[in-house]
């Protein structure tokens, strides 16, 4: 075993355990300041002028009026008379002024006119007949995929299959590659076919068309085959904390910015390119962030206006933080994606084949593929999925990217097939746990111990609670996966000869339990208390770590931590071994002093210890991966399952969550406190957007109609139910490393809950949210069958 | 909506129109700051303030505060902008989502829906008047033992509201934790911990956040 190991449970003084978090007393206290608070002295105020149509072009722009209001110092135009819109919400001009008001009254005297051109914002079904764009691919519909971040496999696919309409060269491509493309993307470029030919007009695009195995032949020989329509509408991320940058000029050449991340390393590069000046001379920082999602990888063009309009306002500090209803339109969506799904299996409840035909929309981009089937390999499979294009902000990475939409999909064919078949759907789950792969072990740990938590063999009845009185009551279950593996990150540890201990990151913690995991991380392989242990992050001059995405960050920050301090502890050893008289390696490092394993009465605390470093502290970098420092400390693929037990009036439609249980891996679990959170509040908001939340755009004026809170409706504390996560720790767990879990648990409560729905009312509601109008029609369409 | 079952508090308004004259008196020396006039409309006197920049006096955590503020400008703009007090938060800023609740003669409000203008006379409490220093209340305490908090954005407007909510149900069932917290939303979710706080649990007892 490596000296860098996770240590054995016997020695976790703090690793595992129960801990509050550490932000949790300045959070409490309203004593935090996110980017939203920053409030420096002589902040002028920024705003954005949007455009109210859903596709136009600007045909002139007039700001002379806002010019000259008292009090307005920089106007700035975003997008010039000529530009083409394709969303509502989109910036046109920024502005700054010295308060709110006075920026207020100067968006109203700016007069922007527009050719106002023909939206489209529908996803319903795309008609058969209609033709599909399967043209080459232009730049401008290259550059749209990567700002959606469509997974690299699918625009690679897509460069293939359809060829591209530009010419990238050389430069184009280097560009490409620096500002972080993957190389596949770059070599697809390189090698794609140019053609000119001009692909058919159309919002849709076929992507994924694919046969494995003979779906026909075992649709035909199946024991049972079940067609079904799923899918679940767009939602947002509805980050509580908008948005936003707060932009200043120190000097002419250095750029301050306070802005709302998941990604405080990665953007000073996005900020460079677009102003012209060194990424160096850009500082960014933030120590606390109201939420993001996924949705808060980049400065975006507001923030690239709040740095403009500083630098015309003489560097003055500029914040623009977005209002909530741009937030709501244009600032991050989750695809809608439905699916008409077949799904056979044999007499034994084996799956054998898997047909889908499914659509969705996430802006103007198109918007992602589910992978179907999900997390289950069914051997025979025929699968299209068709992105349309629609005027609208474009879809953002929102947690555990099209997993929730695939999890719906697949698992509601899953529960209607063992309807069919007359099994209790754990039981066919639990037989098909050979088409899971590697994650088959986890599984079968996990669903005996959800299904105790839930009391599902004593609770579960067959579809349709039979039991008299409107109130039907049912359960219903899902599984998920995700990967997790930690991302890059580099840790700066420093011991003091004071014995304090300081640590460095340029990483953020957006509620995850980040600043605590690192603390523990630390203080467990140091043997003091966390209290001796001051972490510095939210600054991009301090050691690089990665984005917040993916589940990346709390493998990434362990494992550089992990390295740090284990070299940071051998090195005080080396410095102590003499007056101990003993060999550094015969030393430990427990209950705050430094002592020798064989020998603990020879020992030094660890204040004494520290003072043998000399003058001056020493700084030790950790780093991950770090191939010459094993093991890797770090995994992926984590397995979950989540039951629902709800109840449905069926009289007025309104379905309520009686209960949920959780049972989730991570691999080594660092604190089980945040943890457990983690996997409360994923829960909590699965049941928001399987029962209230959509993004509701009006065919009409192409327009969001519930940019707001009060009509895009977040679960409230009245509506949870009961909760309870159990996390998997323990042998064959803890022996895989830290992993990820900010996306897994929220994957599954849609399709837990849409399936308890099914069994409770015994008709299958097709799409979510769950709202009551959905829930009528569809018992009303039974009692018509 | 939040779950107030006390009569409105009496007007303990130190200050009275008489003084809040003698206030605009002085405001009215600053360029382009008017004071309010009195105008008579359907018979009554109307006090009528602007449409420029208005001397306004707040008292909040039992400090006198003063800025020469709009009329349109709203009391959570004015906490935030102009005297720093940021731990309410603009979230809906239209009376949704309860992240800038503060309490008023000790009623909770959202101060994104009330004017700053029409908060003067009033006792105003907003979450950093709650704490002395680093000493959390042992609600707040109670906050983070039950990790009732993730990003922590919502997490003042739910201290505000829930330390209001137990003075008036000191032993909460849950459902009137479920009404009475219901002028909250958190998008992390948090509420599984702020149920336990408000049902007064000790961390040891949910099971689930307790302190080893």
């Amino acid at each position: 075993m490596s000296e860098y190991s996770w240590p054995d449970p016997a020695k976790r003084p703090l690793l595992g355990k129960k801990i509050s978090r550490v932000d949790g007393p300045v959070k409490a206290s309203g004593r935090a300041k996110y980017t939203f608070d920053y409030n420096p002295d002589g902040l002028l105020a920024g705003k954005i002028l949007r455009c109210p149509h859903a596709h136009a072009r600007i045909t002139a722009i007039d700001t002379s009026a806002a010019e000259k209001i008292p009090g307005v110092k920089a106007i700035q135009i975003i997008q010039k008379p000529g530009t083409e819109i394709f969303w509502a919400g989109d910036e046109v001009v920024g502005v700054a002024a010295i308060d709110e008001c006075t920026v207020e009254d100067a968006l109203r005297a700016i007069k922007v006119e527009y050719e106002v051109l023909p939206h489209f914002v529908s996803d319903a079904e795309p008609p058969k007949s209609i033709a599909v764009n399967n043209g080459p691919i232009s730049q401008d519909e290259f550059e749209d995929m990567e700002d959606n971040q469509v997974p690299d496999e699918q625009v690679v696919a897509a460069i293939r299959h359809q060829g591209i309409s530009f010419h990238p060269d050389a430069k184009y491509l280097k560009d490409l590659q620096e500002s972080g493309a993957d190389p596949s993307i770059v070599a697809a470029l390189r090698a794609a076919k140019f053609s000119s030919a001009k692909g058919a007009r159309s919002p849709y695009k076929t992507t994924a068309v694919q046969t494995q195995g003979e779906p026909d032949a075992a649709f035909a020989s199946a024991a049972a085959v079940v067609e079904g329509l799923y899918g679940c509408s767009a939602i947002n991320h509805c980050c509580l904390e908008s948005h936003g940058m707060a932009a200043e000029w120190p000097t002419e050449k250095d750029l301050l910015v306070h802005v709302s991340t998941q990604n405080l390393s990665g953007i000073a590069p996005q900020i460079a390119e677009p102003i012209g000046i060194p990424a160096g001379n850009i500082q960014v920082m933030q120590q606390y962030i109201g939420g993001g999602f996924g949705s808060k990888f980049s400065p975006d063009r507001w923030g690239i206006a709040a740095v403009q309009l500083s630098r015309s306002a003489g560097g003055k500090p500029v914040k623009i933080m977005l209002d909530r209803a741009a937030e709501q339109e244009v600032a991050g969506m989750r695809p809608s994606s439905f699916a008409r799904v077949k799904i056979a299996a044999d007499k034994d409840g084996k799956l054998v084949a898997w047909e889908s035909r499914s659509w969705g929309t996430g802006g103007v981009g198109g918007g992602g593929t589910p992978p179907l089937p999900y997390n289950f390999e069914i051997p025979n499979q025929r699968k299209q999925n068709v992105a349309i294009s629609t005027n609208q902000g474009s879809a953002r990475a929102w947690r555990a990217p099209n997993h929730p939409q695939a999890a719906l999909i697949t698992m509601s064919a899953m529960e209607d097939l063992a309807a069919k078949l007359n099994l209790d759907p754990l039981e066919l789950v639990t037989r098909n746990l050979d088409l899971v792969g590697p994650r088959a072990k986890i599984y079968r740990d996990e669903l005996p111990i959800a299904a105790e938590l839930m009391e599902w063999k004593k609770n579960w009845h067959p579809r349709g609670d039979k039991t008299s009185g409107p109130v039907k009551r049912g359960l219903g279950l899902s599984m998920h996966t995700w990967g997790g593996r930690g991302h890059i990150s580099d840790c700066d540890l420093t011991i003091h000869p004071d014995g304090s201990v300081e640590i460095k990151m340029a990483t953020q913690d957006l509620g995850t339990g980040c600043r605590t995991i690192i603390t523990i991380v630390a203080a467990d392989a140091l043997g003091i208390p966390m209290d001796n242990v001051k972490l510095l992050i939210g600054d991009s001059r301090y050691p690089v770590s990665g984005a917040s995405g993916g589940s990346t960050t709390s493998g990434g920050v362990t494992a550089s931590t992990r390295r740090a301090a284990v070299d940071a502890r051998n090195q005080l050893f080396a410095k102590v071994a003499p007056s101990l008289k003993a060999k550094s390696e015969e030393l430990e490092a427990v209950d705050a002093t430094i002592r020798v394993k064989s020998d603990p009465s020879r020992n030094l605390s660890w204040k004494e210890a520290c003072a043998k470093i000399g003058a001056m502290p020493m700084t030790v970098r950790g780093r991950n991966p770090d191939k010459s420092k094993p093991p890797d400390l770090t995994n992926s693929g984590v397995g979950g399952v989540q039951m629902a037990d709800v109840s449905v009036d069926t009289e007025t439609g309104i379905v309520r969550v009686n209960k949920m249980v959780a049972v989730q891996d991570c691999g080594l679990v660092v604190d089980v406190k945040t943890a457990e959170s983690q996997v409360i509040g994923a829960l909590i908001m699965g049941i928001s957007y399987a029962l209230y939340e959509e993004k509701i755009l009006d065919p009409v004026t192409g327009r969001m109609l519930n940019p707001n809170m009060d009509f895009y409706r977040l679960a409230g504390i009245a509506d949870i139910g009961e909760l309870k996560v159990h996390m998997m720790t323990g042998k064959g767990y803890d022996e895989r490393g830290v992993i990820g879990l900010s996306e897994p648990p929220v994957v599954s409560p849609g399709a837990a809950i849409s399936n308890a729905v099914a069994n409770a009312i015994g008709a299958r509601v097709p799409f979510l949210p769950l709202t009551p109008a959905r829930v009528l029609q569809a018992l009303e369409n039974t009692s018509q069958g | 909506m939040k779950d107030d079952e006390t009569p409105p508090a009496a007007d303990k308004s130190g200050l009275s129109r008489r003084d809040f004259m003698k206030i605009s008196g002085i405001g009215a020396a600053v360029p382009l700051v008017l004071g309010p006039r009195m105008v008579q409309a359907a018979g009554e006197e109307v006090v009528v303030h602007g449409p420029g920049k208005t001397p306004t006096i707040l008292m909040v955590n039992g400090n006198k505060l003063t800025a020469d503020l709009e009329p349109r400008v709203t009391l959570l703009e004015a906490l935030r902008n102009n005297f720093d007090l940021t731990g309410a938060k603009n979230v809906c800023d239209r009376g949704s989502c309860g992240a800038c609740t503060v309490l008023m003669e000790g009623k909770p409000v959202y101060a994104c829906s009330v004017l700053a203008i029409d908060a003067q006379g009033k006792n105003l409490t907003t979450i950093e008047g709650m704490s002395r220093g680093d000493t959390l209340t042992p609600l707040m305490q109670a906050f983070v033992d039950h990790d009732a908090q993730q990003c922590g954005f919502c997490t003042p407007g739910f201290v505000v509201a829930t330390t209001h909510f137990l003075q008036q149900h000191p032993n909460p069932t849950e459902e009137d934790i479920r009404r009475g917290l219901s002028g909250n939303f958190c998008r992390c979710g948090t509420y599984d911990g702020i149920r336990a706080v408000a049902l007064g649990k000790r961390a040891s007892d949910t099971g689930q956040g307790g302190e080893l």
